[in-house]
């Protein structure tokens, strides 16, 4: 196929986007996570100069080493705050999902007129920034913040419970934060659901719950699968919430990432350490992918 | 000699389902107006009616999804209302198919029987006689989106009729096929019930299905029952001029009737032009207005006055040719239009018969039906 001048710089255009916005930056990275700490500006050598001609760049190459990798495999309070992140995404895209289905679906079965008003309400509060939304939190949670004043005001206890600062308060901001994105993909599926299937289902000798097991659940699993992985990946990185809500036990990658590098301002050992998240989350973005790919050859 | 299939005409007949003055409103809208109706075992029963008549309604009422508002629903002499449309003896084929998209056509099938606990190799037989009754064997691992329409309308079929429910309800099961694959699939489902026994309501906007497949139609009309025949009857025997409008083709004269006698009536309904003879078992008192029904191929057309009962004189508006029959369109002295039908075999002295042509159209008094309403 022959293809314009126009046509190609069309098609180069993204993947030249691609190259400048995320290749370069990733290689930088890269290079920086094969660097050593050094007390320079920026804070690792070798630096990259071209002045010292072919010797110089081979030198260059000479001096990168995996020395970073293999101080993260030794020391476990790398590897548990990996581990530890997996398991708090998880539990809280477990949370979200069981909110979110219930809230997605009393939105699919609410009157139709009600829904967009509804749909609204549910994205409303990306209108407000999400560190701010974070902190309110903060407000709420704290020993003597709304929630515990409320709960001595009716009496439900005695000691204000301690919420803030521990995994618990983590959880919270991020099933909080992710619920849109896990309500909205599964509100699609279930709205477009053809409610005569479930009077088939009736009709052939099912109950509304064997129903919901056998048609609605199945039929809904895209838009489950599409929600888990829209919270399960971002919030394997999550930085903010467990820095602002979380205690100093809470560990979380992005934390330890954020650790190294500003308090430490150890520059490499931070690109390890974001190298191997980036390689930790592609292995889940690969899989949805490939379930994205398969529900567009399915339908 | 058997006799012919009629536990309607047989009083001692028990009816499988009986409709005993069933309404059903939606807010202040009657969609079923105090309707009672009795459809007996192995009957193929069509339900006829315009767009919105409460055809439908009457359906979901029959499967459980709708409630009545008032009156009850018998099925084989137990009140069926209280029933959930899980626990009834009775299935749906919908309109819509609405077959599971994620399962294949052997699982879609197998769902109804798996939900009563059927043992599962007994399933898997049922499944496979069903699916090679529909002709289906060949696509049982397939989902349904990789069906044509027709065989999409099949599982749903076998997913109904594998329950071998004692009554199986389809609701407009034919309306998305061609006319070809429709007329086939029509005496498919025939040659099924037949097998089966199972008994069939089957809705239709298509009066000639109606005819077709069924042993009785009733005719629906705003929520009510305008008439409940055979197919024959509805057509030969309509009641109303609704129901003869509704079945067929046909001419409708309004007349007023002046001598009653002994089997027949005189309908005065051209000004100077002898009075109509129409054969009737009702003896309306003279002065009523009356209408006769007239079917196109019971009514001639020539162009000299022909020996018959009834003959009227009138201009060809309008030929309708269909290939096999002609429809001629004559209009009278008073504006009124009769269809004529003659068949096309090479008959010149009607084949010359054209466009303004003066001609005679004709018919035995016991042609037409005298109606009263
Ligand atoms: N859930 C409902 N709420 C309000 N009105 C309804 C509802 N279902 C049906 N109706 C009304 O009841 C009447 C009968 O509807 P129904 O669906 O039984 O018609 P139908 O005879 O099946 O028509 P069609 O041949 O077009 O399918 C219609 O006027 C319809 O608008
Ligand atoms: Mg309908």
């Amino acid at each position: 196929m022959n293809r314009t001048l126009g046509q190609r710089i069309l098609v180069a255009l993204p993947y030249l986007w691609l190259l400048v916005l995320f290749l370069a930056p990733f290689l930088i990275v890269l290079k920086i996570s094969l660097s050593d700490l050094a007390v320079s500006r920026p804070p690792y050598t070798p630096q990259f100069d071209l002045s010292g001609g072919w010797a110089g760049v081979k030198d260059f190459f000479a001096k990168l080493d995996f020395e970073n990798y293999t101080f993260l495999a030794e020391d476990s309070l790398y590897i548990n705050a990996y581990l530890s992140s997996l398991k708090i995404a998880g539990i809280s895209t477990i949370i979200t999902l069981l909110i979110g289905y219930s809230i997605a679906y009393a939105l699919a079965r609410s009157p139709r007129r009600w829904r967009p008003t509804l749909v609204m309400l549910v994205i409303l509060p990306f209108w407000t920034s999400f560190l701010i939304r974070v902190y309110a939190w903060i407000g709420i949670l704290k020993t003597e913040g709304l929630l515990n004043q409320l709960l001595l005001n009716i009496g439900v206890i005695a000691e204000p419970l301690t919420i803030l600062n521990t995994n618990t308060a983590v959880y919270i901001g991020i099933v909080y934060s992710y619920l849109p994105f896990m309500v909205l993909p599964i509100y699609a599926t279930l709205e477009k659901m053809d409610e005569s299937l479930l009077e088939a289902a009736a009709d052939l000798g099912s109950s509304r719950l064997a129903a919901f097991f056998l048609v609605t659940l199945p039929l809904s699993m895209p838009g489950i699968l599409a929600g888990c992985f829209l919270v399960f990946i971002p919030a394997i990185g999550e930085f903010v919430i467990p820095d602002l809500l979380g205690g100093s036990d809470t560990l979380m990658i992005g934390k330890t990432l954020w650790v190294e590098f500003f308090s430490n301002r150890d520059w490499p050992l931070a690109s390890a350490v974001a190298i191997l998240l980036l390689l930790l989350l592609i292995v889940p973005i690969v899989l949805f992918q490939r379930q994205q790919m398969k529900q567009e050859i399915g339908t | 000699m058997t006799l012919p299939f009629a536990p309607w005409a047989d009083p001692a007949s028990e009816p499988l389902i009986e409709l005993r003055n069933v309404t059903k409103r939606f807010g202040v809208f009657e969609a079923v107006k105090d309707l009672s109706l009795k459809i007996y075992e192995r009957e193929f029963f069509a339900i006829l009616g315009p767009s919105g008549c409460g055809k439908t309604t009457l359906m979901r009422m029959l499967a459980g999804f709708e409630t009545p508002n008032a009156g009850e629903i018998l099925l084989g002499g137990t009140d069926l209302t209280p029933i959930p449309p899980a626990k009834r003896p009775v299935n749906m084929m919908f309109q819509s198919y609405a077959l599971f998209p994620h399962l294949t056509v052997e699982k879609n099938i197998a769902f109804g029987l798996k939900r009563e606990g059927t043992p599962s190799d007994e399933i898997a037989d049922r499944v496979v006689d069903i699916m090679r009754l529909v002709q289906l064997t060949d696509f049982a691992h397939r989902k349904p989106d990789q069906l044509s329409g027709g065989q999409r309308q099949r599982v749903a079929l076998a997913r109904a009729l594998v329950k071998r429910p004692k009554l199986l309800l389809l609701d407009e099961p034919l309306g998305a096929l061609d006319k070809k694959l429709r007329q086939e699939t029509q005496f498919e489902l025939m040659g099924i019930q037949e097998s089966l026994g199972t008994t069939f309501v089957i809705v239709t906007h298509d009066q000639e299905e109606a005819m077709t497949v069924s042993s009785r139609i009733a005719v629906m009309r705003d929520g009510e029952l305008a008439q409940v025949s055979t197919p024959t009857d509805l057509y030969e025997r309509p009641d109303t001029r609704f129901v003869a409008d509704f079945i067929g083709e046909v001419t409708i004269l309004e007349g007023r009737v002046t001598t009653a006698s002994r089997g027949g009536v005189g309908l005065a309904v051209l000004e100077g032009a002898e009075d109509l003879r129409v054969v009737t078992d009702a003896t309306p008192p003279s002065g009523t207005t009356a209408w006769l029904a007239l079917r196109p191929e019971k009514v001639s057309i020539s162009r000299a006055k022909p020996e018959a009962d009834n003959a009227v004189s009138g201009k060809v508006l309008d030929i309708a040719y269909l290939g096999n029959i002609s429809t001629y369109h004559v209009e009278l002295a008073n504006g009124s239009i009769i269809k004529a039908q003659e068949s096309n075999r090479a008959r010149s002295d009607r084949r010359d018969i054209t466009w303004e042509d003066a001609v005679w159209v004709a018919w035995e008094e016991d042609a037409g039906v005298l109606l009263l309403a």
